[in-house]
C-alpha cells in the first residue's frame, strides 16, 4: 500500500518536470496469464541518463524494448518527442546485452550498419562509422571481425553503432553485463564522457546498484511479479570530482546503501 | 571432413604427448600449421598403404590392390569408358543437385520466415526425408521410364528434402538478436532476409547443401543400378559382372573422389566468399 502511494508521488514529480524526450503512459504487459508490466508511468529527460533498475524479473528490459518498439505493449502508449510511437524510430537507437554484431561483418560495417540500412551511400557512411569509431576508442580495428575483439570492444562497437545514426535516444540493455569488472569500471566512465560530450538522452538498464548510482541522473526503482515502478531516486552526484573520488564518496555510498535496502527484500 | 579433421588430431597428438625438446616440438607445429595439405597427402598415403597390404594379403580374391586399381583407373581412362560414363551420369546429377539446391534453399527459407508455409509443407518434407527413397527409385521407373527424366527425378527425390529441411532450421535458428538490430534500426522486411536472416543462416544452409549433394550422388548411382545400367552404374555393374574386379573398384573409387571433390570445392566457396571472417582464425 504504502509502496503504491510512494510510486504515484515519483509519478506526480516526473509529470512537472520540463521537455521529456520519452513519456510512457499507462504501460501494462501480459504474457499470457503472466503480468509482466502494471501500470508504468514514466518520463524520461533530455540529455539525461535515467537507469531502470532492480532484480531479474521485474520487466526493466521489457520496458526498455516497448520503448524501443521492439516489444508490442499489451495497453497504454509511448510518445517520443511529443508522438504516439508504435514500432522502431529514427529518433531511437538500441545497444543490445548480446551485442548483436554480424559475425561476417567487419567492425566498419558494423558500425555502418545502421546507415547502410537508411541507404546512405557507402562513402558517407564509412566516413560517419570512422568518426564513431575513434570515439568509442577503436581506432585502427576498423577491418576486424567480431570474433577478433574482446567482450569489451565488441560493446564499444555495438555503443558506435547505435551513435553513428545520431537518434536523440540511446536505450541501453545491460550493455556492460558480459564484460569483465576491470572494463566494466573503464567503460562506466567513459559512458560518463559520452554522455557530457554527445548531449544524448540515455535509458540504460542495469542490475547492478553500484553501476547505477554512478552514472545516472535518475533511477528509477522497479519491483517484480509484476513490474512496478516501486521508487524514483535522484542521486545528484558531484561529477566534476575524479571516478575513484565519486566512488569513495560519502553520498554515493549512502545512495548505494538505500537503494540495497529498498531491494534487500527481493534477494533470495 | 574426415581428411581434415585427422590431421588435426595427429597435431595434437604431437604437440600434448610428446615432452620433445622445445625447439623440435616447436618446429614440428609450425611445419604442422604451415603444410596443411601435408597431412591430407600423409592420411591418404596411410589409406592406400592400408589398401594396398589388404590386396597383396590377399583379404578376398574379388578384392584388388590399389596399385592395380590404379592402373585399372589408368585404363579406362585412356580407352574413353570413363570419360563416356561421367559423361552420362553428371548429366541427371548436376541437374538433379541444380533443381533441388534452387528449390530446396527457396522453399526451406520460406518455411523458416513464415509460419503458414512451414505448416503446409514441413510435414511433406519430414516423410520425405524418412521414407527410405530407394524402395521408390523403382515406382519412379514405372511412371517416367528409363530416360533422363526418371534419373534426374531419383536424384531430387533424395537431395531435395535434406536442403529444404537444413534450409528451413537454418532461417528458424538465426540469432534472434541480430533480426531485433534490424528491426531497432528501422530496416525493411527484404533487408532483414537479405543483410541478416540469410547471412546468419549461410553456415547452416550450406551445410544442408553438402548433405544434399552427397543424397544427389547416391540417388544418381541408385538410378543407375536400379532404373538402367547407364555411366558409372553400368561400368560398376559390368565389371562386376566378368569379375574385372580392379576395374569395378576403379569406377567405385572415383565417383567418390568426385563426390569429395566436389563437397570439399563447395565449402572452399562458402568460406572464401561468403563468410570472410571464416578465413581469419
Amino acid at each position: 500500500m504504502t509502496k503504491a502511494a510512494l510510486a504515484r508521488t515519483d509519478g506526480l514529480q516526473t509529470v512537472t518536470s520540463d521537455d521529456p524526450v520519452v513519456q510512457v503512459r499507462d504501460i501494462c504487459k501480459k504474457y499470457g496469464n503472466l503480468e509482466a508490466l502494471r501500470g508504468i508511468n514514466l518520463e524520461f529527460q533530455r540529455g539525461k541518463l535515467t537507469t531502470l533498475l532492480g532484480p531479474s524479473g521485474c520487466g526493466k528490459t521489457t520496458l526498455l524494448k516497448i520503448i524501443a518498439g521492439l516489444v508490442p505493449a499489451t495497453t497504454g502508449e509511448i510518445r517520443v518527442n511529443g508522438r504516439a510511437v508504435t514500432g522502431p524510430g529514427p529518433e531511437r537507437a538500441f545497444v543490445f546485452q548480446d551485442f548483436a554484431l554480424m559475425p561476417w561483418a567487419t567492425v566498419l560495417r558494423n558500425v555502418g550498419f545502421g546507415l547502410e540500412l537508411r541507404g546512405v551511400e557507402s562513402v558517407e557512411r564509412n566516413r560517419i562509422a570512422c568518426r564513431y569509431i575513434e570515439q568509442v576508442g577503436l581506432a585502427g580495428f576498423e577491418d576486424k571481425y567480431p570474433h577478433e575483439l574482446s567482450g569489451g570492444m565488441r560493446q564499444r562497437v555495438g555503443i558506435a553503432r547505435a551513435f553513428a545514426v545520431n537518434a536523440d535516444v540511446l536505450l541501453l540493455d545491460e550493455p556492460f553485463s558480459a564484460v569483465d569488472e576491470q572494463n566494466r569500471r573503464k567503460f562506466q566512465e567513459d559512458l560518463l564522457q559520452l554522455v557530457e560530450l554527445e548531449k544524448k538522452t540515455f535509458i540504460f538498464v542495469t542490475h547492478s546498484i553500484e553501476e547505477a548510482v554512478y552514472v545516472s541522473d535518475r533511477i528509477v526503482l522497479l519491483s517484480p511479479r509484476p513490474g512496478r515502478i516501486s521508487r524514483v531516486i535522484d542521486p545528484s552526484i558531484d561529477r566534476s570530482a575524479s571516478p575513484d573520488e565519486i566512488r569513495r564518496n560519502a553520498s554515493y555510498l549512502d545512495v548505494v546503501e538505500e537503494i540495497w535496502q529498498g531491494l534487500r527484500q527481493y534477494a533470495e | 571432413m574426415q581428411m581434415t579433421a585427422s590431421p588435426a588430431k595427429i597435431d595434437d597428438a604431437l604437440g600434448t604427448s610428446k615432452k620433445a625438446p622445445a625447439t623440435v616440438g616447436a618446429g614440428l607445429r609450425r611445419f604442422a600449421d604451415e603444410w596443411r595439405s601435408f597431412w591430407v597427402v600423409l592420411s591418404l598415403a596411410i589409406l592406400f598403404g592400408a589398401w594396398e597390404i589388404a590386396g597383396r594379403v590377399p583379404i578376398s580374391y574379388a578384392f584388388p590392390t590399389f596399385l592395380e586399381t590404379l592402373s585399372a583407373f589408368g585404363e579406362m581412362v585412356a580407352d574413353g569408358s570413363m570419360i563416356r560414363a561421367y559423361f552420362l551420369t553428371l548429366q541427371p546429377l548436376l541437374l538433379g543437385v541444380a533443381i533441388s539446391a534452387l528449390f530446396g534453399i527457396g522453399l526451406g527459407v520460406v518455411m523458416g520466415l513464415s509460419e503458414k508455409a512451414e505448416w503446409l509443407l514441413a510435414p511433406v518434407f519430414i516423410v520425405l526425408q524418412a521414407a527410405p527413397m530407394a524402395a521408390l527409385v523403382p515406382l519412379v521407373t514405372f511412371v517416367y521410364g528409363i530416360g533422363l527424366t526418371a534419373k534426374t527425378l531419383a536424384v531430387v527425390m533424395l537431395a531435395l528434402p535434406v536442403i529444404v529441411l537444413n534450409s528451413y532450421k537454418a532461417v528458424r535458428h538465426v540469432n534472434p538478436s541480430l533480426v531485433d538490430m534490424c528491426r531497432s534500426f528501422q530496416g525493411t522486411r527484404l533487408q532483414q532476409i537479405f543483410k541478416v536472416i540469410i547471412p546468419d543462416a549461410s553456415p547452416v544452409l550450406f551445410a544442408g547443401l553438402r548433405l544434399g549433394i552427397a543424397a544427389g550422388f547416391i540417388g544418381v548411382m541408385l538410378a543407375e543400378l536400379l532404373i538402367t545400367p547407364t555411366g558409372i552404374g553400368d561400368l560398376i555393374t559390368y565389371h562386376r559382372s566378368v569379375a574385372n574386379y580392379a576395374h569395378m573398384y576403379a569406377a567405385v573409387a572415383s565417383i567418390i573422389a568426385v563426390s569429395t571433390l566436389t563437397l570439399a570445392g563447395l565449402q572452399y566457396v562458402e568460406t572464401h566468399f561468403l563468410r570472410p571472417e571464416k578465413r581469419r582464425k
